[in-house]
């Protein structure tokens, strides 16, 4: 299993020959930065496209397929096109919070992705609550939806917001609670401890019982978290048309549009970690020879891959099932959800102390 | 026992009877009226208000066609009331207390002919816009574009409907407020995705739950009625096409039907089961769009492109026999256009051979669906007296447990010579709405199977002459269509054009019935009920 | 210039002189090395990626689903991207009549889609009032409402003449400028000079 902070940590070294520490770290930052800001938007053409695609085999369609190869340049285009679309300026709107809103939902997917596992020693920041960080951060998001569906002063932005509002924090309590089960096994919050804690057996398997209700709970979770059908109220489009973003155009739209997709890799992401070992290859005791095999494949592939293959999962509940209503939708949360959380909290607990987990 | 005719001329020894070709017609002055609707809706059970034909009979003064049916004898019952006072402002009394559905018709009446129902709390016009000058199917109406331009500028809004009452003998103009001045009013539509074309809905809500629904139509009225009046007969049929796009067979058969009761001209028995093989096929079409569209309502995109793929199976059909996939023009006076096409036969055989697997598949992937059941059961129950009262009929009738089928009620062409059955529900949610649906599609496969390899020989046009002139009278006719009964009312005054053609469509009431179902239900329930209740716009706005 | 689109050969193309005055005319003054090939860019981006409205009102709507459905898949060209809201959609396709009463509401719609919008007539209705032409209360013909780009006869238009049409606007955007647009923005003002509107239009 190659370490990749070797490299990093050589790069380091490398422009501190040249360069003061603080002047180091500073570039470091920026290029991160932008490397950051390179991926989000390539992930997340790829994933309008997946999605496409996806969506077009489960309808016994083709999808886009005349753009490019294979149609592999359908959403650059749609790119190109959002980017110069107009934007426009409403009257009687607050314009200061109507702008900001986008800008809000994307940030706080973007600083999700520094948590991430991407690969052996290639976690962006590294410290010991990185899960705990990830949860604060991602709830950011729901302020930007409340401020985009209040600020455009439109009845059906202003229900889909507060639809969004309930939904959002209702459903954070057991996605927490699914992450809290999962660090009662792990012992850590830290994301580099939390894969190292996997590296003989996936979670799914060595916390077996628990970690698979944790698991199914957590897409469910992560399904309402991301606001993707089932449970898309916030933008039902046959209710509300498009939801708490109406009014929004032109690459104002495109944020939340690009935000709605990242937020998919992010629950995937953290699926991934939490029960697949994020970039832990898949190790299965006693199988030395199988172990040395999978040890090949890079981190990244193996984290990015698992994301990519959850979120299939997500896509396939969005166009498979009906969506839910309001009062079903929270009554699925407070009455069964939460619960089954907390009597599952507490059965991994006894678990782990009586070491009944493999 | 006595008969209805001698029970009536006890009471009421002024009426007058005749013989029509629907049943008995009585004609009634407009003072008598209300007791004597009273009478047959309270003594005689005469529950369903099929219609109210408004006619300007020029001299003779203007006046309403009531078709009134007793659903307990599927007997129909034609009511002439002439309205008082003068061509300025007319009056009949409303019967809005005794049927439902009659607030909804005397509005379009007012709207089409500016009779005033005494009574009617809601006396707004109902498909033209608020400020229109003119009664559009008067005889003397003014068609000068000037009048009635065309405008850009938004059409004024009010809260208020108007209404003329009787107070102590006297008839004053009263205004009743629709929404309380502090109801959050939410307007869904006209261009919105759910409403299935543009109808718009102004619903006051008390957060999610909805308060109640302000129905607004004519967002796509297109005059047809007026229009037919300026077209000889066989001109008149296409618009038969667009109106429920989706049962322009059953549409065309049924006015067909009508101009060759009222023309005396007998059709053989080969254009009776290619009529009725149509019928059912676009009934199977119909009803496919509906799951599919449906459950893209609720949320469920795929289920749309599964059952699309059905449909456009049937549309290949079509399209090889009758040359257009939606607006076919097949049926004709005394026929239809061209013969059925020499593949025909074994490709509605291969459609019956992948209907039963698709409809299972329907089945397995929405039905069945847990969410699904819990959109659907028990949201938007109606019941059966106020689907007949509401005069909902159609599958969204029989859902609620009204066998209100015409082809089992009054069977026309070859339909009491198959055997089917008529599905009948009784839970009335939006549930047993679509289930009904999915079940009818197999009804109709079997209607189809009995008669797909026994098409008689024969003429598939009879002669007919080139300019058609019906004799002065006036005929009724109903046929089912895709979504419910459609009723055809013809009076001729002998020439080459209809005098009147009013067109009484299923999805009015259908329409119409959603304030009522949906008061205290969820926004989300809105979409859900206006979705089971399947109407198609330009068939309400016509 | 031969402009054509989605691997359709040059020839396959009717009015391809329409394109090619229109080339002439916007080519005429020349253009600058640097903005042309970034038009170019643009323009094949945005001539790609065409999002419709949802707006239906009758039998074409339906023709319109048929469209999006497995057998016509509108998707394979990227326009399955259909947006309930007028904000997000780059063409409107007019599938039905518009009578009297929707004259407002469409009118409306139209100025809420955000530039550059093109629109569509789709079917006999929407160019002329069809079959309605006789009726009291229909708008012949939305030219009169809003600046029309493709027009796509048919009673309802079959979906393969959909495609076309929406080809034949993609074709039309290819050709455009971008930058300085003068052309298009000329042609709208002239619109809008002849068929005014007064300002403030309330919300109910």
């Amino acid at each position: 299993m190659q370490d990749l902070s070797v490299g990093t940590a050589w790069f380091h070294t490398f422009l501190l020959g040249f360069i003061p520490e603080w002047a180091a770290v500073t570039l470091e930052c920026l290029l991160i930065g932008v490397g950051l800001l390179l991926l989000y938007s390539v992930l997340a053409l790829f994933y309008i496209l997946f999605e496409r695609k996806v969506c077009a085999a489960f309808q016994c369609r083709l999808g886009p397929n005349r753009v490019g190869p294979w149609g592999l340049l359908q959403s650059v285009a749609d790119m190109f096109k959002i980017l110069i679309k107009e934007l426009i300026s409403l009257n009687h709107t607050d314009k200061f919070l109507f702008a900001l809103a986008p800008y809000l939902v994307i940030i706080a997917s973007m600083m999700a992705f520094a948590v991430l596992p991407w690969g052996n020693g290639i976690e962006i920041v590294n410290f010991n609550v990185g899960i705990f960080f990830l949860l604060a951060v991602s709830s950011i998001g729901v302020l930007g939806i409340l401020l985009a569906g209040w600020s455009s002063n439109n009845k059906f932005t202003l229900i889909g917001a507060l639809r969004s509002g309930a939904q959002m924090v209702s459903y954070e309590l057991s996605m927490g609670l699914c992450v809290v089960t999962m660090v009662v096994i792990a012992g850590t919050m830290n994301i580099h401890e939390l894969c190292m804690a996997q590296q003989h057996l996936w979670f799914i398997f060595s916390g077996h019982i628990p970690a698979i209700i944790a698991f199914v709970i957590f897409m469910i979770v992560g399904t309402a978290e991301t606001n993707r059908g089932p449970f898309d109220l916030p933008e039902a489009e046959s209710e509300l048309t498009a939801g708490y973003h109406t009014e929004y155009s032109g690459i104002h739209f495109g944020f939340f549009y690009l935000a709605e997709y990242l937020n998919l890799f992010i629950v995937s992401g953290v699926a991934a970690l939490l029960f697949f070992g994020g970039w832990m290859p898949l190790h299965i005791p006693g199988l030395d020879a199988f172990n040395q095999v999978m040890d090949y494949i890079p981190s990244v592939i193996w984290f990015v891959g698992k994301a990519v293959a959850l979120s299939f999962i997500i896509i396939w509940f969005k166009w498979t099932f009906p969506r839910l209503r309001i009062d079903q939708l929270l009554s699925l949360e407070w009455k069964y959800l939460l619960p089954i959380n907390l009597f599952n909290l507490v059965l991994m607990v006894i678990v782990v102390t009586f070491g009944l987990y493999l | 026992m006595a008969t209805i005719q001698e029970k009536i001329a006890k009471l009421f020894p002024e009426i007058t009877f005749s013989e029509g070709n629907a049943g008995l017609e009585l004609t009634v002055s407009d003072e008598k009226w209300h007791s004597v609707a009273e009478m047959l809706r309270r003594d005689e059970g005469f529950d369903y208000l099929v219609t109210i034909v408004g006619m300007d009979w020029a001299d003779a003064g203007l006046g309403c066609v009531y078709y009134l049916m007793a659903t307990d004898r599927n007997e129909l019952l034609a009511v002439k009331v002439i309205a008082t006072g003068d061509r300025e402002k007319p009056f009949i009394h409303s019967v809005h207390d005794l049927w439902d559905i009659a607030t909804v018709y005397e509005r379009e009446v007012y709207d089409y002919f500016g009779i005033i129902f005494i009574n009617n709390p809601d006396m707004r016009r109902l498909f033209l816009n608020i400020d229109w000058n003119g009664y559009p199917l008067r005889k003397d109406y003014d068609e000068d574009p000037a009048i009635n331009p065309v405008s850009i500028e938004n059409e004024r809004q009010t809260d208020f409907t108007e209404a003329w009452v009787e107070r102590d003998g006297k008839i004053v103009k009263e205004q009743y407020r629709i929404f309380s001045p502090d109801d959050f009013v939410v307007n869904i539509g006209p261009q919105h995705p759910a409403t299935h074309g543009v109808l718009r809905f102004r619903t006051a809500v008390d957060g999610e739950t909805i308060k109640k629904i302000d129905i607004y139509l004519g967002y796509i009225h297109r005059g047809v009625e007026k229009i037919c009046e300026k077209d000889t007969f066989q001109q008149t049929l296409h618009f038969m096409d667009r109106l429920d796009y989706f049962s322009g067979q059953n549409y065309h058969h049924g006015l067909c039907m009508l101009y060759e009761e009222a023309a005396g001209i007998k059709v053989n028995k080969r254009i009776e089961t290619i009529r009725v093989l149509m019928d059912e096929l676009s009934r199977i079409a119909s009803h496919c769009l509906f799951i599919g569209t449906y459950c893209m309502d609720l949320g469920a995109t795929t289920m749309l492109f599964y059952a699309l793929r059905v449909r456009e199976q049937i549309l290949d059909i079509f399209e090889k026999t009758c040359g257009a996939r939606m607006t076919f023009n097949y049926s004709c006076i005394g026929g239809v256009m061209q013969d059925l096409h020499p593949d025909f036969v074994s490709d509605v055989h291969k459609l019956l051979e992948v209907l039963p697997a698709n409809i299972s598949e329907y089945n397995k992937l929405f039905t069945g669906n847990v969410i699904a059941c819990d959109r659907m059961e028990k949201i938007g129950v109606l019941s059966r007296e106020d689907a007949i009262s509401w005069g909902v009929t159609g599958p969204n009738g029989r859902a609620s447990g009204w066998a209100c089928d015409v082809r089992k009620t009054h069977p026309y062409a070859v339909y009491d010579q198959v055997e089917f059955d008529e599905v009948v529900l009784s839970e009335g949610d939006s549930m047993a709405r679509f289930k009904l649906r999915i079940l009818e599609m197999e009804q109709s496969a079997r209607i189809i199977s009995q008669l797909i390899d026994n098409i008689p020989e024969g003429e598939y046009l009879v002669k007919v002459p080139k300019v058609l002139k019906i004799p002065a009278g006036h005929w009724f006719k109903m046929v089912e269509g895709c979504r419910g009964t459609f009723g055809l009312y013809l009076e001729s005054d002998g020439g080459t054009r209809p005098y009147r053609l009013k067109l009484a469509p299923p999805c009015l009431p259908a329409a119409a019935v959603v304030d009522h179902i949906t008061a205290g239900e969820k926004i989300a329930d809105l979409i859900t009920i206006g979705g089971s209740m399947d109407y198609i716009v330009p068939d309400i706005d016509r | 210039m031969e402009v054509t689109t989605k691997g359709m050969p040059y020839e396959a193309w009717k009015d391809n002189e329409y394109i090619e005055s229109l080339v002439k005319e916007l080519r005429d003054n020349g253009t600058n090395v640097i903005v042309g090939s970034f038009d170019k860019l643009i323009n094949w981006g945005r001539s790609n990626s065409i999002w419709p409205l949802t707006f239906a009102t009758s039998c074409c709507g339906i023709e319109f689903v048929s469209l999006g459905a497995a057998r016509y898949d509108m998707a394979r060209f990227g326009w399955e991207v259909a947006r309930a809201s007028p904000r997000q959609a780059d063409f409107m396709m007019v599938a039905g009549t518009i009578v009297h009463r929707m004259v407002p509401v469409f009118r409306r719609l139209y100025d809420q889609l955000a530039e550059p919008k093109y629109v569509i007539a789709c079917g006999s209705c929407a160019i002329s009032g069809g079959p309605f032409k006789k009726s009291y209360c229909v708008a012949m013909g939305i030219e009169d409402i809003v600046p029309v780009d493709v027009f796509v006869p048919g009673c309802p238009p079959r979906p393969e003449a959909m495609i076309y049409g929406i080809m034949q606007l993609s074709r039309k955007i290819k050709v455009e400028r971008f930058f300085g647009g003068v052309n298009r923005k000329k042609r709208q003002e002239e619109f809008w000079a002849s068929h005014p509107i007064s300002d403030e239009t309330t919300e109910n």
